[in-house]
Formats: structure tokens, sequence, C-alpha cells
């Protein structure tokens, strides 16, 4: 009850009366009058002791009937006025006044009654649904503790707040603007944006994002965006209006509600009106046998019938319903998806083509194997290469610093020369040191083992002997093993993985992650050549999916059906080029979004064919006079109100992740 | 132009549907949509004559569903 609008209220109090009353007239015994008055008294035909007049029911059900429905025929009347006939207002209000006029009043106000109850429960369930998914998208913070030049708090709204401003986060809030840690560190909870509650550490320097909630300590954050372009005011933006990209199937159901109502409604006239015309006309002895014996009034019933259920509102509210469900319960995994219609191909997506790096491999390179030469510690080997790197930034040096994760002393390394496409060579303690590729090692005239595993491989010598080599490769992310596993039982059938890289690097990492096909050492040219064959060589019906970290495949991702960019945290670029954006980078996540549009689109399809089926077969058997008004009243608003509850099973994504 | 328009009262997806419809078919409307789900509605139109467009609107919407009401 307290979850009721005071307009609900109101509307339940009226059913309650309404119900009550009818009810108690149901009840009442005939009451008798003297005298005879047209139209209000009826004669009582039953009794012998002379005439006997009761007072005529109509008048008693019509005090029940206009408390229930006096707005529905009020709307009827001002929609005439305005120039739209066939709503539902005055369909209902057709169907109960021809059901009083043909003498069913009880019938007349229970049918009213219960599309009255049904429309309250319809519109309470919508309502919960809107509420339930805006909020999934309540992220957005509504103040901001401003810091003021002498150092008071102010708290503000922050849409006010400048870029340059210093605002501070209290542990517990969300942060209000993106900007740049200034002072404090603390570990930041992105949940509301990823769906995965992994706490980022952050500290002086670092950026922050809206949208996250602090959990730990207090931060001063230099703003270094305004409000509306924030991350978090973007992807609200970007959810709170996927709706406009409308689904093919939306698009259908109002295509096909344009013509269902008067399509209907004409029907229900010729149910009437030929029969009728027939009753008249032919004499009663050449009557055939399906209107041998009828009267007309049962076949005005027949087509009131008809108008009860002529309403579409069952399919036009529970497909938009559910979609709009689907991309809530989406972007409470943090996957954020533009509009209905991506969804919808997304679930016919049969081939998926991944972009290697940063996608389905760290994109970061890692020391995964030390092959030292005989009499060689491995430490040493690994402490020779990282010091002979230390002065270079190349990835490859990066990655051998942190694989020996000590603190480099500048002072023992000298001499340092890079010898561009082969590595470096340089004084370590004293000792000349070269590390890099075969290339370097012939240059050098040094006996060199080459390695079966595949990556980039640096070899080692130590004063002009054979230290061994050092294998780095870029791994694969964890999550990425069960993807394809995830993605084929989601209903994929092609997996393809593009790379730049070499191919004995793509051939490793596709056979690892059990990926169909490859493409190795293709330039960024080349990656959309390929989509372009794959997209012409895929059945008409499904749809080709691209998944790339959006930074620097942006062509591809538009060229695909669907562009799925990952990783988006933080990345505007990937935002604007893709039509579906994962906030982290978790590859699995493609399955979920995968699931969770199959599930969608699998919710609309059975409300679309559950709410044609029922008012169909409700037609049927109306035309042959065997459904009632009650079973009318059910095949449209109780079939609306099933299929919002349908619709709302869109939302619960939990065993989808 | 693009601007939203935030909606009260919008009680029913099919009038949602036909004020869509409606308003696509005024002159100088470019696109249009009303979602029923977000209550809102979006309109693309000739910057020029935005505010008179608008008008038009509203009037519109008054034939289809006179309870709801567009906040401008």
């Amino acid at each position: 009850m307290k979850n009721l609008t005071c307009k609900q209220r109101k509307m339940l109090y009226r059913i309650l009366l309404a119900a009550a009353l009818l009810i108690v007239i149901k009840l009442l015994p005939a009451i008798y009058l003297p005298v005879h008055v047209p139209l209000v008294t009826t004669a009582d035909l039953r009794m012998n002791s002379g005439p006997a007049y009761f007072l005529s029911p109509w008048l008693f059900y019509l005090v029940p009937y206009v408390i229930i429905g006096w707005d529905v025929l009020w709307k009827a009347v001002r929609n005439i006025l305005n120039g739209q006939v066939f709503d539902e207002n005055f369909l209902m209000a057709l169907a109960t006044v021809g059901a009083f006029a043909t003498g069913e009043y009880a019938e007349a106000v229970f049918v009213m009654l219960f599309y009255q109850t049904g429309e309250l429960f319809q519109d309470y369930a919508v309502g919960k649904s809107r509420q339930s998914i805006a909020a999934l998208m309540d992220i957005r913070p509504d103040t901001a503790n401003l810091e003021n030049e002498d150092g008071s708090l102010e708290e503000v709204d922050p849409e006010d707040v400048e870029v340059g401003a210093v605002v501070v986060v209290r542990p517990g809030e969300r942060v209000p603007l993106d900007g740049e840690v200034l002072e404090g560190a603390s570990a930041l909870d992105t949940a509301a944006l990823t769906g995965e509650s992994v706490p980022r550490d952050v500290g002086p320097g670092d950026a922050v994002i809206s949208g996250c909630v602090n959990q730990s300590g207090l931060l001063r954050v230099k703003v270094t965006k305004p409000c509306e372009e924030s991350t978090v005011s973007k992807i609200l933006d970007l959810v709170e209006n996927a709706g406009e990209k409308k689904a093919a199937s939306e698009n259908f159901i109002t295509r096909f509600a344009r013509y269902y109502t008067p399509c209907v409604v004409i029907a229900a006239t010729a149910l009437f009106l030929l029969p009728t015309l027939a009753l008249t006309l032919i004499p009663p002895s050449a009557q055939p046998a399906f209107l041998a014996g009828t009267q007309w009034t049962g076949w005005l019933h027949r087509a009131l019938i008809f108008l009860v259920i002529s309403c579409p509102c069952a399919l036009v509210i529970s497909v938009p319903l559910s979609f709009f469900g689907g991309i809530g319960g989406a972007s409470k995994c943090g996957i954020l998806v533009k509009g209905s219609n991506y969804l919808e191909t997304l679930a016919r997506t049969e081939t998926v083509v991944f972009d290697k790096t940063g996608t389905l491999t760290q994109g970061s390179f890692t020391v995964t194997a030390l092959h030292p030469a005989p009499g060689v510690a491995e430490d040493a080997l690994l402490e020779a290469a990282a010091l002979a790197e230390s002065w270079s930034s190349h990835p490859i040096s990066v990655s051998l610093r942190k694989a020996w994760g000590k603190e480099i002393d500048p002072s023992r390394v000298t001499e340092v020369e890079e010898l561009a496409g082969h590595g470096v060579t340089a004084k370590v303690d004293g000792r000349a040191v070269s590390a890099g590729n075969c290339r370097l090692m012939e240059k050098e005239g040094v006996q060199w083992e080459s390695c079966e595993l595949p990556g980039t491989i640096v070899h080692v010598t130590v004063d002009g002997v054979y230290a061994g080599h050092i294998l780095i490769s870029d791994l694969p992310k964890p999550e990425a093993k069960t993807l394809v596993e995830g993605l084929k039982a989601a209903g994929v059938k092609r997996t393809v993985m593009l790379t730049g890289d070499t191919e004995a690097t793509a051939k490793t990492v596709a056979q690892e992650l059990g990926i169909d096909e490859y493409h190795a050492q293709l330039l960024p040219a080349g990656k959309v050549e390929r989509v372009e064959a794959l997209l012409a060589k895929k059945s008409p019906k499904a749809a080709l999916a691209f998944v790339g970290d959006g930074i620097n495949d942006a062509p591809v991702l538009t060229r695909a059906d669907i562009g799925i960019a990952m990783g988006a945290l933080g990345s505007d670029a990937a935002i604007e080029a893709a039509d579906i954006v994962l906030m982290d980078d978790n590859p699995a996540k493609i399955a979920t979004a995968m699931r969770i549009s199959r599930k969608t689109l699998r919710i609309v399809k059975q409300n679309i064919w559950f709410a044609l089926g029922v008012k169909g077969a409700v037609l049927l058997l109306g035309a042959f006079g065997v459904a009632t008004m009650w079973e009318a009243v059910f095949a449209d608003v109780g079939v609306a109100f099933i299929a919002i509850l349908n619709a709302m099973r869109c939302l619960r994504v939990e065993s989808l992740k | 132009m693009k601007k939203r328009f935030k909606l009260t009262d919008l009680d029913c997806a099919n009038c949602a549907a036909k004020m869509e419809e409606a308003i696509k078919k005024i002159d100088g409307v470019k696109d249009a949509t009303v979602s029923f789900m977000a209550q809102k509605m979006t309109v693309e139109a000739d910057d020029a004559r935005f505010d008179d467009i608008m008008k038009e609107i509203v009037a519109v919407c008054k034939k289809v569903e006179p309870d709801c009401v567009i906040n401008l």
C-alpha cells in the first residue's frame, strides 16, 4: 500500500468500493413498487396475484459502473473529440455500454472492474520495474565537497564544480567528478561501473574516475573534467538514451499495433452486422445452421468480446520493457549496451573476431622462462639483463626490470649503448654484457641456442661468453581461458583472432585459448580487410562481432555488425567507437553480454507469441460464441500483466555472470 | 538541434508510440523518440524554428494523451 502513488491509491479505493457494491447488489432482493414507472421498473411476470413491479436492476448496477468506469467513459469521449478513435478507453466504453444495452448489467460492471484492476497492476508493475532499473543506474553522486581557498569545505552540486578545483572525497563517499589525486591514498571500489568489486589502489598523481566508491582513506582530488564530461555522466547518458535506438522487434510491434486494432474493430463490426442483417432478411426456415435460433443480441455480445481483445497494449508495453530490462541488467554487470538494436544483433552473433593484444592477452610483456647456459645461475642471467637494459624504456626492458624486482643501482651500469634493432651493450660491474636478439649474437659472433617456446627471446652474453636466454611473452588473460567455451555455449559458431604479432605467437595463443582461426602479422588496414572477408562469408542472418580495446581499432569496430570495446574505464575513444562497451578488461564479460542478449531476446519472443497466441485464441473462441467477456478481459489486461512480469526477468542477471 | 524533455503521467505504451509518430510528421522535425520506459522525449529539429516546433509538439501530444505533461 505505501508503495502506491496517490493516483494508484485512489484507483484502489474505487475498485474496492465498486467490488463491494457489486456483491451487495447481487445479493439484494427485488424491491417492489406499487406503481409502474417506465424504464425504472420492470413487471414481474412470475407473480400470479395481479401486476407487480420491481425496480430494474440496471438502476443499481449503474452506481458501481459509474464509480469504476467514469474516467474511462470520459477519456473515450475526449479522445474521440481529439480524433483518436481506436484507443483502449473507447473500446472498453463501447464493450461495457454494449453489455449494459443487452441487459448484461453485472457483466458490464465486472468487466470494467477487471479492466481497471488490470490497469492498476500494470501501472504498478511498470512503475516498479522502472524504479528498479533506475536504481541500478543511481551511481551519480548528488554532492561534492568543494575545498575553498581558505581550506574550508563546502557541499555543492557536482555540476557547479569547475575544472581545476579541489574536492575532498571521504571514505564511503563516491568520487563526484573525474580528477587526479593530489593527496592521500585509498582503495577505490569500481563495482558500480564495472560490476566487479575489485578495489583499485590510488595515490598522489593517479587519475580517479567518478562513480567509484572511496573505501579507505581521505582523498584530495583535483578536478580534471566538468560534470557533463565526467565518466559517470557519460555512462548514464548512454544507458538512459539506449532506448532511442530501437530493435527490429520493437518496430515490428508498433507497426503491428497500428493495423491490429482497426482490423479487429472492423472484424467486430462485421461480426455483428452481417449475421444481424442475415437474421432480418432471410426467413427463419431458410437460415443456415449457424444462424438458426440466434438473436442479434448474441452477435452483439460476440462483437463486444472482440473489441475488448483488440487493445494491443500487452505487446506494445512488454517488448520495450524487456529490452530496457536487458540493458539495465547488462549495465549492472559493467556492460554498456548503446541501444536495443545492438542487444538484438548480439543475440544472433555467430562469429566473434578478437584483437589479440590487450583483448585476449594482457598487453604487457612478462618474463615467462629463463634458460641459462650451463654453469650460469638463473638469477645471474636475469640480473645481468635487467641491469644492462636498465636505461631503456622499451616494454621488454621494463618487463626484465619488473621480473628482477630489485632496486637498480645506476652506478653499477656504465658505457650503455643501444643498438637499434639488435639490443643493448653495457658494462655491468665492469663486465661487458650484451642483451638482445639473435642478430646481436651473430654480430658478436657468439654461438647461441634457439628456443622452442614462442615469444620474444633476449639472448645474453657476459664477457663475450653466452650466458643463456630469457623468454618474454604477452600472456593470455586468465579469464580468457574459459571465454571460448562460454561463447560456444552461448551459441557462437566461430571464433577468430587477428593480430599484428608473429605467426608462432599467434598460434600458441590461439591453441591455448581454443580459438578456431587466427590471422597473424596483420597491419591495422589488414584487420579491416580480414573482417570484411569474414562478413562476406557469414550467413546473412547471423551477425559478426569484433572485440577490441578501442584504442587503435576504431575502423574495425565500426565495420563489424557489432563493435565491442573493452577496458573502457577511462577511455573515451572506446566508448565513442563501440556499440557495446565493457567497462573493465575482463574478456569473460563478452560471453556474459551474449547470454544476457539471448535471454532478453528469448523473453521478447515469448511475450510476442504468448500475447498474440492468447489474443488469437480468444478471438476465435469469441467468434464462435464460446468465450465470455471475462476471458476477453483476461486476454487484454491479464496477458499484459503476465508479459510485464516476464519482461522483468530480463533484469535478473546474477546467474549469467 | 537535439533536445531531451522529461514527461510526466505518460501512462500507456501505445500512446507513446502514437505521440512519437505524430511528432515525426510535424514539419521541421528531423527525428523524434518518445520513450515510455524512460518517460522521456527526444526531439531533433531545425534550430531556427525550434520554439515554434515545440509548441506544435505540445499541441499534438495534448491530442493523443491529454494527461501527459511535457516538462519544457
